[in-house]
């Protein structure tokens, strides 16, 4: 969010105004007392176009700063309802550029995007007037210096007058993207106020999750609870890799790959059988303990919409006998809570011992199909009962 | 004759002492990979014990770094299971002591460290598979990574694949006829060997009559090899792409699969590969129906 992204900018001496972060109006009035003077309100969603959504409002006053804050916090942005909004004293600019570094995965490196026409609009410069738009290639390993960030002052054309002030926010930019692990940093506006002074009055800053994991636990601070769905929160606690969808069919599966082809699969089979769709995306990787399972089932089957489950594991250097035990200890763990049927289907590394265990489990709720394409079938069937 | 990795490849194990890295030099071994030895600085002049495909037990020598280990074994292929923070210089080690080939079997490696050393390979000796991938599989003659080996045998289909389980589910959909060689080229933004190296190497192998492609959400890669198979590919291709109905903005496992202000999509790179006459299945078993159909000609 806006408010994340400056206070990482502050950090590492881009030039910003952070303002204060509130989350009811009666703080959003005291927060513009506070500053004095007029005064701009802004949702924080992690959403684009707040300002054409109604979320970006100028106040006045103190007064009117609680009005608008009132007004904007609760709506929807986007699908996002905004729960804080951003104070700051309003700073009207003279002018406004384009900013970014970002990850070049076309490439395998990294690029600068940086234009001293639009800012806001940049989508609709990059159309109508693409020269504007200078994008500039930077090699990882050498990096930004203060001789490329000069370069990219020049080839970008900022105002002559502005060039050291420019020069040393893009450095500062550089060490955002670099210290932070970021695959993105992006500053639009990025303005020049009244005094020819440069600042980043809005920002964008997205991290690497890896590098969060490896080397940024500060990070986790970033995390903003609250907006999470209660399933990926749930299933985030259990340490596994789910993503939830809008659909019946729960799907657990084996390797991110398997499980995208299991979600598709199950799309097509739906077609058939009352358009049900898949539930959510969960990986449980290589190794299927029963607790594992039984985490991955408890997520499932705590969503209120699936209707069945499709467990679709082909054993690689998994074996299927240790799935099939992982079902069965999942179930006897999950007791009564067990509820919805499951389809599986085994393949692979001792599949005729994985599936004997299940057959001679005969669950009620079990059903074994041989393939993926007939046990997606069945999964949907069952779901759309 | 295969690509990349043959049975006369001498391999190391970088982190061979390690949890995985003991399992999998097991299983390598098992698969008839002529696994030399390994490194680990903290263990050097140790050694590990294994056995090998014939069930003779095989003592393998730990060394402390790949220079030494290709110095005193001709090492020519390297397979790294290092934790994600020590990758990045677990890597240009590797490229330093100018390996031949790289695998990068580690997932969680921070991107900017990828895009770190893939700027350091660059002009250099070194072929990197990965990271966050399974590895590659010459069939009957070696392995260097964790594919399973006992999926499939040779044959005259060459592989290539982001995604782990997907490359073993069609390794199983098509063992009847078997593999020139299988390679999953991993999931991460930023990968070094590509479906493009991939797709041009089994245009040049003799043994390989048909390819199969297997793709996912985000990034271009499937587009670049699109054009690339259009303008150079003269064999069969048959593609299958994963994500359809994956979310936009949401991460699908692999770091790299995520949909991104409307880029990278499934529909995308189905179009792009269909555009440049690969025969695109819907599913898995659809897909290895369509290869099915071109080797039985």
């Amino acid at each position: 969010m806006e408010y994340q992204a400056k206070e990482l900018f502050a950090k590492h001496g881009v030039a910003t105004t952070l303002g204060k972060v509130v989350t009811t109006a009666d703080e959003a009035k005291a927060a513009a007392e506070e500053l004095g003077g007029v005064t701009v309100i802004k949702a924080q969603v992690k959403a684009g176009g707040r300002g054409k959504a109604g979320g970006v409002k100028i106040a006045k006053t103190a007064d009117e700063a609680y009005e608008h804050a009132s007004n904007i916090l609760g709506m929807e942005i986007k699908g996002l309802t905004v729960n804080r909004v951003l104070v700051t004293p309003a700073t009207p600019p003279v002018e406004e550029y384009y900013f970014s570094f970002l990850l070049d995965r076309s490439n395998r490196s990294y690029l600068c995007i940086a234009s001293v026409e639009g800012g806001v609009e940049i989508e609709e410069v990059a159309k109508t007037n693409p020269e504007a738009v200078r994008q500039i290639p930077i090699d990882a390993g050498a990096g930004v210096d203060e001789a490329k960030a000069r370069a990219i002052v020049e080839e970008a054309k900022f105002p002559a007058e502005l060039a050291d002030q420019a020069v040393a926010m893009v450095q500062s930019l550089w060490k955002v993207f670099v210290e932070e692990d970021a695959t993105l940093v992006e500053v639009n506006p990025l303005a020049r106020l009244e005094g020819d002074k440069l600042e980043a009055l809005d920002g964008k800053v997205s991290l690497d999750d890896n590098a969060s994991e490896v080397r940024h636990a500060e990070h986790e601070e970033f995390v903003i609870h609250e907006e999470a769905d209660p399933l990926e929160a749930k299933a985030k606690e259990k340490g596994l890799n789910y993503v939830k969808l809008d659909g019946e069919v729960g799907i657990i599966g084996n390797g991110a790959g398997l499980v995208m082809s299991t979600l598709d699969v199950v799309a097509y089979a739906g077609e058939k059988h009352g358009s049900v769709k898949p539930a959510n995306f969960l990986d449980i990787g290589g190794g299927a303990s029963a607790q594992v399972m039984a985490d991955g089932l408890d997520v499932i089957l705590g969503d209120p919409q699936v209707k069945s489950v499709f467990v679709n594991v082909f054993g690689g250097i998994t074996s299927c006998d240790a799935v099939a035990n992982g079902i069965k200890g999942a179930l006897e763990l999950l007791g009564d809570n067990a509820t919805k049927p499951l389809v599986v289907r085994l393949d692979g590394n001792n599949v005729d011992e994985g599936r004997a265990i299940l057959d001679e489990l005969d669950h009620p709720l079990v059903t074994q199909v041989d393939t993926m394409d007939g046990a997606a079938d069945k999964a949907a069937e069952l779901a759309n009962g | 004759m295969s690509i990349f990795l043959t049975k006369d490849s001498k391999v190391i194990v970088q982190g061979i002492t390690g949890g995985e890295g003991s399992k999998h030099t097991a299983r390598m071994l098992a698969a008839g990979t002529n696994v030399v030895g390994g490194v680990n600085a903290r263990k050097a002049g140790t050694t590990v014990t294994h056995t090998d495909a014939s069930g003779a037990e095989v003592e393998l020598p730990v060394f402390g770094s790949v220079s030494e280990a290709i110095e005193k074994t001709g090492a020519d292929v390297s397979v790294a299971f290092v934790p994600p923070a020590f990758t990045k210089d677990a890597v240009i080690e590797a490229i330093d002591a100018e390996i031949g080939l790289l695998v990068i079997i580690t997932e969680g490696v921070p991107v900017q460290d990828s895009a770190e050393f893939w700027a350091y390979a660059q002009g250099k000796k070194t072929r990197i598979i990965g990271p966050n991938c399974p590895g590659i599989i010459t069939p009957g003659e070696a392995l260097a990574g964790i594919t399973p080996a006992n999926i499939a045998g040779k044959g005259p289909i060459g592989l290539v694949s982001k995604s782990g389980t997907l490359t073993y589910q069609m390794m199983f959909e098509l063992r009847d006829f078997g593999f020139s060689t299988a390679i999953g080229i991993g999931g991460d933004p930023i990968i070094g060997t590509t479906h493009i190296d991939a797709l041009e190497a089994f245009e040049n192998d003799p043994e390989t009559k048909a390819i199969v492609m297997i793709g996912e959400i985000g990034g271009d890669a499937e587009e670049k090899a699109a054009a690339y198979i259009q303008a150079n590919v003269t064999k069969p291709v048959v593609g299958y792409v994963a994500g359809f109905t994956a979310p936009e903005g949401k991460t699908m496992g692999h770091a790299g699969a995520i949909v991104s202000d409307g880029a990278g999509t499934a529909q995308g790179k189905k179009e792009a590969l269909e555009a440049a006459g690969v025969k695109v299945g819907k599913t898995p078993s659809e897909t290895a129906a369509l290869m099915r159909e071109i080797l039985n000609g």
